[in-house]
């Protein structure tokens, strides 16, 4: 266990390993999106009540699910690299922040969309999107606060205090905006959320959920190799790496 | 299949220029998800290894110079 | 060797704080001057309906009281991690997290205190219903407390950076907005005529959990700060 633990922490390991892993994760996570994709657009019945414009939560809600599991998984690696200063923890920190902006956006933008059909406006201060908004806020923030600093170390740390202050908080934002929403929610543009889905609709959202997943890990490697390049730039084995690399190129 | 014809399917009863809108803004997404670390690194390490290139460059001309004097 | 006892230690903290601040009236005025300039921006902007602004002074004394805060937390540990002070503080043996809270409640008691106490003149010229002034005063004393308690953690993180303006809204906004839904849902439940006392006990909930937690991220940000500058 703690050798696993401690090959985690070397750069070369990691990165050598994140590109076996890619290698297969990333044509499947491709394959998954396709077939989401495909699933959800041609083959799922369409919804009793808002007809095909239902088809966009096979985008909306994995982006959402994803873009707020990524903040944990922020604050985790932020977490791990405060206690264990760990560099590697702080590479997958710092490399979530991007990704995790870049989903809530589109969780955002697709709420927004989806809204228009639904309730004949682009945007609604309804709970979920008003949450995600924030969200987005929050990815700003760490990634603002990350760039501010001249320091690499002292941002790494400041932006895992942030994440973490921020875990506390998303669970107290959520509700109370949740409650806020109840609370001045129109009757006429109720909706209605809690309509149990078909079968036929929920394998397809849950392939797309788990493609997005996919999606975040592939992304997530991609930016840590890109990153670990720059750190470790003076190192041996990138030396080495590049090299090899570069000659193969020249070749 | 839902849709009669490939017609159909882009209309979506009104409602496609909605769902074919999303799905396409997430396409950008899923692109920029994985492409932009892909080249970010490409650029990390093209400017290393130009360093590199040139860090060995100055070591062989240092070489002789030295031996020349 | 463990120093001066806490207490005074804590009080010296305090008094020190507080001292400083009277040294320059002006400064406490501030946020209050803010408050009541936005405050006359919104029926500017609104127009002068009576009824239009006795629906809107909830939200609009709450938003104003929460950027008054913010405006002054940016400035709480400036003058202090630019002195060295701070330095000092972390070498001291007293913990940390009780230092950080006696600059908080001094923050507070200069900007969140005062605001509260104006902010019934504020109410009655935004014509928010009479009844509705208790309210306002109980949920802007203990919301202020979370808002300098949460601001002050932004504060401590962006003390040492040069460009900090608008980075600490950025940081802090997102974490005022609990606060500010159940503040101002207190003031419009008791403008109604109900009772707010749900809104305000969930207020001190937010501030027991701040209390307790905030602090050490507060402690944390200090440490960064002052070891990176």
């Amino acid at each position: 266990m703690w050798s696993f633990f401690h090959k985690l922490g070397s750069p070369p390991w990691l990165y050598a390993i994140s590109g076996k892993i890619l290698q297969w994760l990333l044509p499947v996570t491709l394959l998954l999106l396709a077939v989401g994709a495909v699933w959800g657009l041609l083959y799922a019945p369409a919804d009793f009540r808002q007809g095909n414009s239902y088809r966009i939560i096979f985008v909306h809600v994995p982006a959402s699910v994803v873009a707020l599991a990524g903040y944990y998984v922020m604050a985790t690696a932020g977490a791990i690299s405060l206690i264990w200063k760990m560099k590697m923890a702080d590479v997958a920190m710092r490399s979530c922040a991007p990704i995790g902006a870049a989903l809530t956006f589109l969780a955002l933008l697709s709420g927004a969309v989806w809204g228009k059909p639904t309730w004949g406006t682009w945007w609604i201060w309804d709970a979920r999107v008003t949450s995600m908004l924030v969200l987005f806020f929050l990815y700003v923030g760490v990634i603002s606060l990350y760039e501010a600093f001249d320091n690499e170390v002292a941002a790494a740390r400041a932006c895992a205090v942030l994440s973490l202050v921020g875990t506390v908080n998303i669970p107290i934002i959520y509700k109370s905006v949740d409650w806020w929403y109840s609370l001045h929610q129109p009757a006429s543009i109720k909706f209605t959320e809690e309509s149990s889905m078909h079968s036929d609709m929920l394998a397809p959202l849950l392939l797309m959920i788990v493609a997005f997943y996919c999606l975040f890990i592939c992304s997530l490697l991609l930016y840590m190799r890109g990153e670990i390049l720059r750190r470790e730039g003076t190192t041996h084995w990138v030396r080495k790496l590049l090299l090899d690399a570069g000659d193969a190129h020249a070749v | 299949m839902q849709f009669d014809s490939l017609a159909a399917a882009l209309a979506m009863n009104g409602h496609g220029g909605y769902v074919w809108s999303v799905y396409l803004i997430a396409a950008l997404v899923v692109v920029f998800l994985l492409l932009g670390p892909v080249l970010r690194s490409r650029r990390i390490m093209l400017e290393r290894l130009g360093q590199l290139r040139r860090e060995q460059a100055a070591q062989n001309k240092e070489v002789p110079l030295a031996s020349g004097s | 060797m463990s120093g001066a006892p806490l207490l005074p230690f804590l009080s010296a903290c305090l008094r020190r704080q507080l001292l400083l601040a009277f040294r320059r009236p002006l400064e406490i005025a501030n946020p209050l001057l803010f408050f009541l300039l936005v405050v006359m921006l919104f029926p500017l902007g609104i127009g002068p309906d009576p009824r239009q602004l006795a629906e809107f002074a909830p939200g609009i004394l709450w938003i104003v009281a929460l950027l008054a805060t913010l405006l002054a937390a940016e400035s709480l540990f400036r003058v202090d991690f630019e002195d060295g002070t701070l330095e000092q503080l972390l070498l001291t043996p007293q913990p940390l997290y009780l230092s950080c809270l006696s600059y908080v409640l001094a923050h507070w008691l200069l900007t969140g205190l005062p605001l509260t106490l104006v902010a019934p003149l504020f109410a009655v010229m935004l014509q928010l219903p009479p009844p509705a002034l208790p309210a306002l005063m109980l949920s802007l004393l203990l919301g202020t407390a979370v808002l300098s308690l949460v601001g002050s953690i932004g504060a401590a993180l962006t003390v040492g950076l040069k460009r900090g303006g608008l980075l600490i809204s950025l940081l802090i906004i997102p974490f005022y907005v609990p606060v500010l839904i159940f503040g101002s849902g207190a003031v419009q439940f008791a403008a109604l005529g109900n009772s707010a006392q749900p809104q305000l006990l969930v207020l001190g909930g937010m501030l027991s959990l701040a209390i307790a937690l905030a602090p050490f991220a507060i402690a944390a940000g200090l440490r960064i700060s002052v070891d990176a500058g």
